[in-house]
């Protein structure tokens, strides 16, 4: 028994069953980050006024690395165009620069999530604190020497864990002021001020998790989601130039159709970024 | 003569494909197989073994609703001692574990029952024999996503067992009823809930993509769209519903996860306080968006559940009736505008919410529209009945009784879904009576029509038919037994939430007491539903081995492609290369030599 189109296509449809199989996985893709998009809309809509502390915001604004996200968006950007030439360069029967070209596809992808761990884990580290007087600073804070990561999930809006190891001041990395757009106000100055803030004084302190406000939740889960893509494409696309390769001497029009679908694949991992960048980096 | 009795069913056995592959043990054989056919029978195994499982919940909130807080007679002793003295002390179905049972009642229902054996087992097993395919496009993915639903089953079984008992928020897991358990308990029932939706998430999706690109890619020489008998374009439909719908409920679900498991809001509002303290939680999220979510998902499921059943009635009472069918393009028709349409109904579920009248004018419209094409297939047919010389067997009754009681389950939907009338009759057991007509006698009967008629193809046997009238008998009396008086007690103001019954509620108010006996009437006649099943099960098992033979390879004299095959197929499903010459239900054709004309047959 052999199932009919595997890699010949099939000629009133004029394609080959895994490029349909792709088409309609990628479809369902499109509904869940959709999904996913909805949801930060309809929170970010519906969030109420004056619920991020720092500008008196009902969302916070600004508080992502532009500039790292648009290097960001070149590394994926270049990872597609990559994707393509591998896949021109077997139908030009050239296996050695397909290998080069998978390779740096695989690298951008790797560069990609590098970098986005770097971002994630400045975010664990970063404080938002309310005080007592109803004020409320952002920073990374210093405690004892050390810089804490994830001090809320138990604890978030309590400083019992403050309490409990006897501390009676912590040192806090101010944040630059922002305004209501969440712009630095004062360009020029790039020495943070760290102030002292006596533990009695806080009401608060919580790391940027997703617990802090639905902000960080939903910026979380979308780029955690879409970082899992990326980590799966680049496993596909790694197995495609090393071992899957041997298939380019036994059946070389499936392997060419492979790439072909993995590079689909990918084209929509570096299309869901696109979108992603400006709606929670710049908007 | 029958052209096709000339295949000998001893055929299966014939090694024309087998060339040089050895064949496999047991685990390839039956556990890790790729045929559809195996495929499709394992989900029909496990589906039908979840909708007996299913079934045995409800027994017992029923009794607890007739019988409010005496100990379960019989079960009840074993529920205490697989549940714990904690979950079930004495017995007695308390009220959480009421709410544990109802939650899964629902869940294991409509995910692990009836769309697996709609979808996964009579879609697997007949849609590539009915489009003259050699298997699914994808073998590897369809056990893939068998494996997947599998395992979400088991993980949704093993709920049961964590320390405070499975999921208790409803099969709808509303927000932020979901997300305030215990947070020292973070691996509790509702999260096994929603790993196991994420696995069964899974499988859909991968079944989903699967069917789709068969029946786009694999149909035969001959096989033209309008040629694809009416099974298969409910099969094509409920894959796009699959595809599409249900990835926003992986999105909802992923979020409920990081609101149980990480302390996040997606869910919660600000100032949310349980049981008189706040919740320690940053809150500013919407608890209308998970409704949003879920119900984007839950009504094109309701089709899910309904389009296969459809095309199952179809090909059964088409068979039957031993004339064509009548407007089969205005079913078609029909079937992808309601595959359309049921993309835009979701938020008549929550016509409560407070989302605004002008949205609920919206939703109530559409709400309409999408009933016209589904009275369009059901009057169709109704309509193919006239002037036809109709078989009454088991396969038979089961479809056609399944016309009126979708038809009552369809017309009692009309007044939930204008919403001035919705919101008297919401959260009533109105509406509980709505949509189990639509299932229970709807879904089902199309399932067990589906079961008596195709059995032969699958095993070479026939079902008794005796027990088959004796099972088809009983059900349809005991249905209506149990869901018709569901309408009175919703009219009357009952509400589905209550785990006794009614009895404070209506105790308080003296209302009419009598409601409250229809508890106890609904509680027999389930038990007589279950009473009239055991034929089936009797039949089912001792039919395999002991059934009478199928006279020939198309012993109910069909049209559709999957009865020119061998008794049971072979891998690789066609001795030689099927052609489709004509569409699927060219029966009592004028000139032809027989009342039926294969699709098969070149003349």
């Amino acid at each position: 028994m052999e199932i009919p189109y595997t890699y010949k296509p099939r000629p009133d449809t004029g394609l080959y069953n895994a490029k349909v199989g792709i088409w309609l996985f990628l479809a369902s893709e499109i509904m869940l980050f959709g999904a996913l998009f909805s949801a930060y809309i309809l929170l970010r809509v519906s969030a109420p006024v004056g619920f991020w502390p720092d500008v008196g915001l009902a969302w916070p604004r600004g508080l992502l690395n532009i500039p790292i996200g648009t290097f960001n968006t070149a590394v994926l950007i270049t990872s597609s165009v990559t994707v393509v030439l591998a896949w021109a360069s077997l139908k030009m029967n050239n296996f050695a620069r397909f290998r080069v070209y998978m390779v740096i596809t695989v690298l951008c992808a790797f560069a990609f999530l590098g970098i986005k761990s770097f971002e994630y884990n400045d975010k664990f580290s970063h404080y938002v604190i309310r005080l007592q007087d109803g004020k409320a600073l952002t920073g990374h804070i210093e405690v004892d020497g050390k810089h804490p990561r994830f001090w809320n999930f138990s604890d978030q809006w309590s400083v019992a864990k403050l309490v409990d190891q006897k501390v009676t001041k912590i040192k806090v990395e101010m944040d630059p002021e922002r305004d209501m757009n969440g712009h630095v106000k004062a360009h020029g100055s790039h020495d943070h001020e760290v102030r002292e803030v006596a533990v009695s004084d806080i009401v608060s302190l919580s790391s940027y998790t997703p617990a802090t406000h639905p902000f960080f939740a939903v910026y979380f889960l979308i780029t955690a989601l879409h970082g899992l893509h990326v980590l799966g494409g680049a496993l596909v696309l790694g197995y495609f130039a090393f071992p899957g390769a041997k298939m380019w001497k036994s059946n070389p029009e499936q392997f060419i159709n492979r790439i072909e679908v993995g590079g689909l694949f990918w084209h929509f991992v570096d299309l869901v970024w696109i979108f992603l960048f400006p709606v929670v980096y710049l908007l | 003569m029958q052209s096709t009795a000339s295949h000998a069913h001893t055929s299966a056995t014939d090694s024309s494909h087998g060339h040089a592959h050895h064949e496999p043990g047991f685990f390839g054989k039956y556990i890790f197989s790729t045929d559809h056919k195996v495929i499709g029978i394992q989900y029909g195994v496990s589906s039908l073994l979840f909708l007996l499982f299913g079934f045995l919940l409800m027994l017992v909130m029923r009794y607890q609703l007739a019988n409010p807080g005496k100990a379960v007679p019989l079960v009840g002793p074993l529920l205490e001692f697989v549940l714990g003295q904690e979950i079930a002390k004495g017995g007695v179905v308390n009220g959480d574990l009421y709410n544990s049972f109802g939650a899964m009642h629902g869940t294991i229902m409509v995910f692990l029952a009836i769309v697996p054996v709609l979808f996964g087992a009579f879609g697997n097993y007949v849609t590539p024999l009915q489009i003259g395919a050699p298997d699914m496009a994808f073998p590897r993915l369809n056990m893939a996503s068998f494996h997947a639903y599998f395992l979400g089953g088991v993980v949704m079984i093993a709920s049961f067992f964590t320390p405070g008992g499975s999921a208790r928020s409803g099969w709808t897991s509303y927000s932020p009823l979901a997300s305030i358990n215990d947070p020292t308990n973070l691996f509790d029932g509702q999260t096994y809930w929603l790993m196991g939706m994420v696995l069964l998430i899974t499988s859909s999706l991968l079944g989903s993509v699967n069917f789709i690109a068969t029946i786009i890619q694999l149909r035969c020489r001959g096989m033209s769209w309008m040629r694809m008998p009416f099974f298969v374009w409910a099969q094509f439909v409920t894959g796009f519903l699959l595809l599409l719908a249900f990835p926003p409920l992986e999105a909802a679900g992923l979020m409920q996860l990081m609101d149980n498991l990480f302390g996040s809001s997606f869910f919660l509002p600000q100032g949310l306080v349980v049981s008189g303290s706040p919740l320690p939680v940053s809150g500013g999220g919407s608890p209308l968006l998970w409704q949003h979510l879920f119900w984007f998902l839950g009504h094109p499921e309701v089709y899910v559940l309904i389009l296969p059943a459809f095309g199952i009635v179809t090909e059964v009472i088409s068979n039957n009736i031993r004339k064509p069918l009548w407007g089969y393009k205005s079913m078609v028709y029909s079937v992808m505008s309601i595959g359309f349409l049921s993309f835009i109904v979701w938020a008549h579920h929550m016509y409560l919410t407070g989302m605004g009248t002008k949205v609920a004018t919206f939703f109530q419209t559409t709400t309409m529209m999408i009933s016209i094409p589904s009275v369009i297939i059901l009057t169709a047919l109704f309509i193919s009945l006239w002037g036809g010389s109709i078989r009454f067997n088991s396969a038979s009754l089961f479809a056609l009784s399944f016309l009126p009681m979708f038809g009552i389950g369809g017309l009692t939907g009309l007044p939930l879904g204008f919403n001035a009338s919705d919101i008297f009759l919401h959260d009533s057991y109105y509406v509980i009576g709505h949509f189990h007509y639509v299932v229970a006698p709807g879904t089902m009967f199309a399932v067990f029509a589906g079961i008596y008629y195709w059995f032969p193809k699958i095993t070479g046997r026939h079902m008794n038919e005796l027990l088959g009238k004796l099972h088809w008998a009983g059900s349809l009396f005991f249905m209506n037994c149990v869901f018709a008086p569901m309408f009175i007690q919703g009219f009357k103001g009952m509400s589905r939430r209550m785990s006794d019954g009614g009895t404070t509620y209506f105790g308080g108010l003296g209302g009419d007491p009598g409601v409250l006996k229809l508890n106890n009437m609904i509680f027999w006649s389930a038990i007589g539903l279950g009473i009239c099943q055991i034929p089936f099960i009797i039949n089912f098992f001792s039919s395999i081995f002991s059934g009478k033979c199928a006279t020939s390879d198309n012993p109910w004299q069909a049209t559709t492609l999957e009865w020119s095959t061998p008794t049971p197929p072979p891998h690789g499903n066609f001795l030689k290369e099927p052609v489709a010459y004509r569409g699927p239900y060219e029966y009592s054709v004028p000139g032809a030599k027989s009342d039926f004309s294969p699709q098969g047959d070149k003349n």
